[in-house]
């Protein structure tokens, strides 16, 4: 089950003479969450393009494992309202049925929405229809561009179970781009720091306590963590099993 | 009818036929100004195959061809803008188009018939050529359709799922510069935009797919090519802008209907 899907090794790329990145190695697996996280302009965005295929590294290598299928979700995407184009018809794009399409949007829970107009979708329902498309293709590696992207809290947390429950049903290795760990904590097995190089990796834990982390991201934003065996509502109360507030000290409410 | 009406009219509905859907790919992948340029450079085309002694057709379609791919580099170098690169490059091959033909002694060119278009004078051998062409353009289009799609809604993503999207961009490049080779010779350089916008911009109101949109698209912009000969012909009207008249004509027409999804 644990074979890379992606090798990365001594990585470099500049743009401009602006070194972007600088010496990356990596493994993605299979069955594995990974989220990288970093700054605005720590290179995220040139590291997805790279595993993609999309550029070309200045030095070292990127190599795929040769039964690679990747199911990639952009960052954003903007289709002129001249286009008319249903939610149904943009899935089928990626070359499939019009039976694989439906299941999929049912699976990301829009099925209600296979005929509108791609361009009337709400930002949550956008993510999600790119999120379809993604496994539309039965991949065994998802790359996910910052996909809660305009996308409200409880929305977020939604969207990050949903990702978690679809990587194991299908099985497969999962790169998520994040700036934001709070959410991403319980959705993921590794956490990959990046400012231009990689300052540290490890389970979200560890990457919380790493100096190298702290350094960037600040200690104010460094994130109180806990063993979760209990789900939070929106107001941070603990969730049963069943959803339901546990009362607990300070509440006096019915 | 005489003849030459009847060569104005087949050679005005195969220019149609190719310009509606080519029209909605310069509406959706926002081109306009893209293709305004590449229909101006058409002129320089004119003007360097008339200095070379080189058949007039292969140039006109080889110099847009040219300017778009020389744009495609100036853009990835980064530069400037496409929005400026698109000004400077337009309006140079216009002047310099028009510089090198008023440098000709020996040869009278009608320039307005490059710049709005010389419907009436259509003879056999270009019905030829505007089949052949438009033939050709229909079967790339075809072939291409899927691809092309793909990469107007986003490229990365289509690269990703084994779209070789600079192959197909280079494609449409292609496409567009024989279109626009073929369209001079009916509405003439400064017009060939508007023919392939605006009976795009009119078919997007009725329609609820990319292929109806084509399709319709197509059929507007045929009747249009009728509308505007009856008008040439019977108020003696140059026949290139009346065609585009009648194009916007149907355009506000089709505001009175509610836009489809």
């Amino acid at each position: 089950m644990n074979n890379p899907l992606v090798t990365l090794s001594k990585v470099n790329k500049t743009f401009a003479e602006r070194p972007v990145l600088q010496n990356i190695s990596m493994q993605l697996m299979q069955g594995e969450i990974t989220t990288l996280i970093g700054p605005n302009g720590a290179g995220k965005s040139t590291l997805v393009r790279l595993i993609l295929g999309l550029i070309k590294p200045d030095s070292g290598s990127v190599t795929p494992a040769p039964q690679l299928n990747i199911g990639y979700m952009p960052q954003k995407i903007s289709i002129d309202p001249s286009l008319p184009i249903s939610t149904c018809r943009f899935l089928q794009l990626a070359n499939t049925s019009h039976k694989a399409c439906h299941e999929a949007l049912e699976m990301v829970g829009i099925s209600h929405l296979t005929k509108s107009p791609i361009q009337t979708l709400s930002g949550g329902e956008l993510q999600r229809a790119l999120l379809a498309r993604a496994i539309l293709r039965k991949p065994n590696f998802l790359v996910l561009d910052e996909p809660v992207q305009g996308v409200d809290i409880t929305g977020q947390n939604a969207l990050y179970k949903m990702i978690s429950e679809l990587s194991k049903s299908l099985n497969c290795g999962v790169l998520m781009v994040s700036h934001d760990l709070h959410l991403v904590m319980s959705s993921t097995d590794k956490v990959i720091c990046l400012n231009q190089h990689i300052c540290c990796q490890g389970r979200p834990e560890q990457v919380t306590q790493d100096p190298a982390y702290i350094d960037i991201f600040g200690q104010t934003t460094a994130i109180y963590s806990h063993h979760h065996n209990h789900q939070h509502s929106i107001h941070g109360e603990v969730l049963d099993d069943q959803g339901v507030h546990q009362h607990g000290e300070g509440c006096n409410h019915d | 009818m005489t003849d030459f009406l009847l060569y104005a009219l087949l050679a005005g509905l195969g220019v149609a036929l190719v310009a509606g859907p080519l029209g909605c790919f310069v509406v959706w992948r926002r081109m306009a100004y893209f293709g305004d340029t590449l229909a101006h450079s058409a002129l320089l085309g004119v003007s360097i195959g008339v200095l070379l002694n080189i058949n007039l057709s292969i140039t006109v379609a080889a110099i847009p061809l040219l300017m778009a791919l020389g744009l495609v580099y100036l853009e990835q170098r980064g530069i400037l803008s496409l929005d400026t690169l698109l000004g400077i490059l337009s309006h140079s091959a216009l002047a310099t188009g028009l510089v090198l033909i008023s440098l000709l002694p020996d040869v009278r060119v009608d320039l307005m018939s490059l710049l709005f278009g010389d419907l009436l004078s259509v003879t056999l051998n270009d019905l030829w050529v505007i089949y052949g062409v438009a033939g050709a353009v229909v079967l790339l289009l075809v072939a291409l359709w899927k691809p092309l799609i793909n990469i107007t809604v986003h490229a990365d993503l289509a690269a990703v799922e084994g779209v070789r999207v600079s192959a197909v961009r280079t494609a449409l490049m292609l496409i567009t510069a024989l279109v626009i080779a073929i369209a001079m010779k009916i509405v003439g350089v400064l017009l060939i935009t508007a023919l392939l916008i605006i009976p795009a911009a009119t078919a997007r109101r009725l329609s609820n797919t990319p292929e109806q949109m084509a399709v319709t698209a197509s059929a507007i912009a045929m009747l249009t090519v009728l509308m505007g000969l009856a008008m040439s012909w019977y108020a003696d009207t140059p026949a290139g802008p009346s065609v585009v008249v009648c194009a916007a004509l149907l355009f506000v027409l089709s505001l009175l209907f509610r836009q489809k999804s």
